[in-house]
């Protein structure tokens, strides 16, 4: 994973609660296996109609929308499923985090590991961003990860948390499964003295 | 010591490495399980790493998701016919079988939906640590066991070490004391845990189920409840091993024998919380009160008494709950203020994860027995597993089923996230004993109300959403 640290990005709102991962990426475009073509199905039945066009309405569909890689949206952004082609899609998109003033827990954990910053702010500042974007489709922020701070056009940085082993990985390129191989020597001695009978009998 | 949780216990006893203000805690996992859907990348990258898959022996492999469940041709296999399908599957047998996985395959007597054989085939035992690329593995929580899903980086993560990197969850007991009336059942009390609570209610929490009326659930039926603690936001969901428990796993293909047998059920015995444990927060609900429940909405929040009527927006809290209720209720063409009983149904869905195993069945059946589904209705029963199935033919479930004019299927997880052609057809309303109402979840365009197999087979009959008890 490459490191990221800080970025601006023009930010999109979709204001809606419960995204749900079925929304973000239905399950017919799981088929795959690779994470090729995923961007194709995100928010696939909103920003397509029924036939297969665009559905001019939705927020990505705007001339005024593209190269958007902030996305803005409501509480508890990615129920339901562990599937991470959710942020994989968000990311093949463009999206370089998403902004909501809380994540389900699956969502988040595993848009960490992609470098798909999860941004957690208070509801204040959540509709403060949905309002600046109505008002303002170019709106455009800065974020910045060693700081944890968002700066909002006219300046105004707002913090926010980020568990700080994540953190550590994202501004490093920190390899995840690189850092569990390094705990070798604890795990095999966890297996010798934590037997569990084999599945092969 | 200081007395802990059931999930402090088996969080404590997998630790490889303590969590520390800096790093998360390295976590054990006893059993892996996986699916065609969210393994194929991972088994890529290790791969590409030269890793190998660490404990193969401690990894259970099945074909669920993009599975077909249509009857079986005359050499008795189920036929693949989606190419993109046809390829999943081909390479989760091309990855256990170069990294020496067992794989229960398609059609094979012991493949099913992931969460059904775990438990079923007695790999799923009290105080494991238990993940899954797929979001239901709460399942396995009925166990006493902390089980949740996971992503595929962390499927691969787990592949190549047996761990995985965890920060610890905060705790909530969710009470539920009193009796189940009649026509009552284990999927109506989580139904109505995440009417009360949100669907973000339980987010950062590993829940724990306890009261009256929990213990007196079956395996199964607190299999049903812990499959949808996710719904509910919480990552996992467990209940305290006891008898029945341990009843359940005795003699299952996978379960210790014997000695062994005797001396983990004295090791499960030390795993219920301890007198005086504390909890982080409290979730409550009256069983006594409880009647069957249904979903009128797009999330599995959005419930209600079969007996009630659809929020008004007036009920709403705020703006955006407004503003949801209003999304859904335009989505699913249901007016608000109206009670949902008489509303014609179109298709009817028995199966799944939550309500695909033989007691759901068998509620079903004994509904149905006797009677015939409405005219026009289509009503789809999928057994959870290849066991489930056999197990209900020896029965004669099937039997009734079909005598009713029900379809009786293949083992899969079909219409619950329509991968396959088994869906609900656009604008049309299903009820389902799946656990998902989402937009778009059971097809483009499907309309689902979630509801318990009685409730179901209730509204297959007489082809309106009907209260369960009034055919009992
Ligand atoms: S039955 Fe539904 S919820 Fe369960 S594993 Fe299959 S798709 Fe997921």
């Amino acid at each position: 994973m490459d490191p990221i640290n800080t970025f601006a990005g023009k930010v999109v709102a979709i204001p809606a609660e419960n995204i749900d991962t079925d929304q973000i990426i239905p399950a017919r475009f799981l088929k795959v296996t690779t994470k090729e073509g995923l961007g194709d199905g995100l928010f696939e039945t909103w920003r397509y109609n029924a036939d297969g066009t665009p559905n001019p309405d939705f927020v990505l569909n705007r001339p005024e929308s593209a190269g958007a890689t902030v996305l803005v949206a409501g509480k508890n952004f990615g129920s339901g499923s562990s599937r991470e082609h959710a942020p994989w899609a968000l990311q093949a998109y463009g999206f370089q985090a998403v902004i909501s003033p809380s994540f389900a827990d699956i969502f988040k954990s595993n848009s960490l590991k992609i470098g798909l910053l999860p941004i957690v702010v208070d509801e204040d500042t959540y509709y403060q961003l949905v309002s600046l974007c109505e008002e303002d489709p170019q709106t455009t922020l800065t974020v910045d990860l060693a700081a944890q701070t968002v700066t909002l056009p006219g300046g105004q940085q707002v913090g926010f948390p980020i568990d700080g082993f994540s953190k550590h990985c994202l501004l490093n390129g920190v390899d995840q499964l690189g850092f569990i191989q390094q705990q070798e020597a604890d795990i095999a001695a966890f297996e010798a003295t934590n037997p569990v009978a084999s599945l092969r009998g | 010591m200081s007395p802990k949780t059931l999930f402090e216990k088996v969080w404590d006893a997998h630790q490889v490495r303590p969590e520390t203000a800096d790093t998360p805690a390295v976590l054990y996992i006893d059993l892996h399980l996986i699916h065609e859907v969210t393994s194929p990348q991972a088994f890529t990258e290790i791969r590409e790493r030269g890793l190998k898959v660490r404990r193969p022996d401690r990894t259970l492999a099945t074909m669920d998701h993009s599975t077909p469940t249509t009857p079986r041709n005359a050499q008795g296999i189920i036929p693949v016919i989606d190419p993109q399908a046809i390829n999943q599957l081909d390479q989760l047998r091309t990855n256990c079988a170069e990294f020496g996985i067992p794989l229960f395959e398609l059609g094979s007597e012991n493949q099913g939906i992931v969460h059904v054989i775990g438990p079923e085939q007695g790999a799923t035992q009290p105080g494991m640590t238990i993940v899954c690329g797929d979001s239901h593995t709460s399942t396995h929580g009925a166990f006493g066991a902390l089980a949740f899903g996971i992503g595929t980086s962390e499927v691969g993560h787990v592949l190549a070490t047996q761990c995985l990197l965890q920060r610890k969850a905060k705790t909530c007991a969710v009470r539920v004391d009193g009796r189940l009336g009649p026509g009552v059942t284990a999927k109506d009390i989580i139904l109505a845990i995440i009417a009360k609570y949100g669907v973000g209610g339980g987010t950062g929490y590993v829940f724990e189920y306890m009261g009256e009326a929990i213990r007196a659930l079956s395996m199964e039926e607190r299999m049903t409840i812990c499959n949808m603690s996710i719904e509910g936001g919480a990552r996992a969901g467990m209940v305290a091993p006891d008898e029945t428990t341990f009843q359940y796993v005795a003699g299952r293909h996978f379960a210790p024998k014997g000695a062994d047998f005797e001396a983990a059920v004295a090791r499960w015995r030390t795993l219920p919380s301890d007198e005086g444990a504390t909890f982080d927060h409290e979730m409550t609900l009256d069983a006594d009160e409880l009647v069957p429940m249904i979903t009128y909405g797009t999330n599995p929040g959005m419930g209600m008494p079969i007996t009630g009527t659809v929020p008004t927006l007036d009920e709403m809290g705020d703006a955006s709950s407004r503003a949801a209720l209003d999304k859904a209720l335009a989505y699913m063409a249901l007016e608000p203020g109206k009670p949902l009983l008489g509303h014609p149904i179109d298709m009817v869905f028995i199966g799944s994860c939550t309500n695909g195993r033989l007691s759901d069945l068998r509620e079903a059946a004994g509904l149905l027995k006797g009677r015939k589904v409405a005219e026009g209705v289509r009503v789809m029963v999928v057994p959870g597993s290849q066991q489930v199935r056999q197990q209900a033919q020896a029965e004669g479930l099937d039997e009734i089923f079909k005598a009713a004019g029900a379809e009786w299927r293949e083992a899969g997880c079909s219409a619950c996230l329509a991968m396959n052609d088994d869906r609900v057809p656009a604008g049309k309303y299903a009820v389902s004993t799946s656990n998902r109402n989402f937009v778009g979840r059971q097809g483009p365009g499907s309309r689902s109300l979630l509801a318990s197999p009685l409730t179901a087979a209730a509204a297959a009959v007489t082809g309106v959403v009907t209260d369960p008890r009034t055919m009992m």
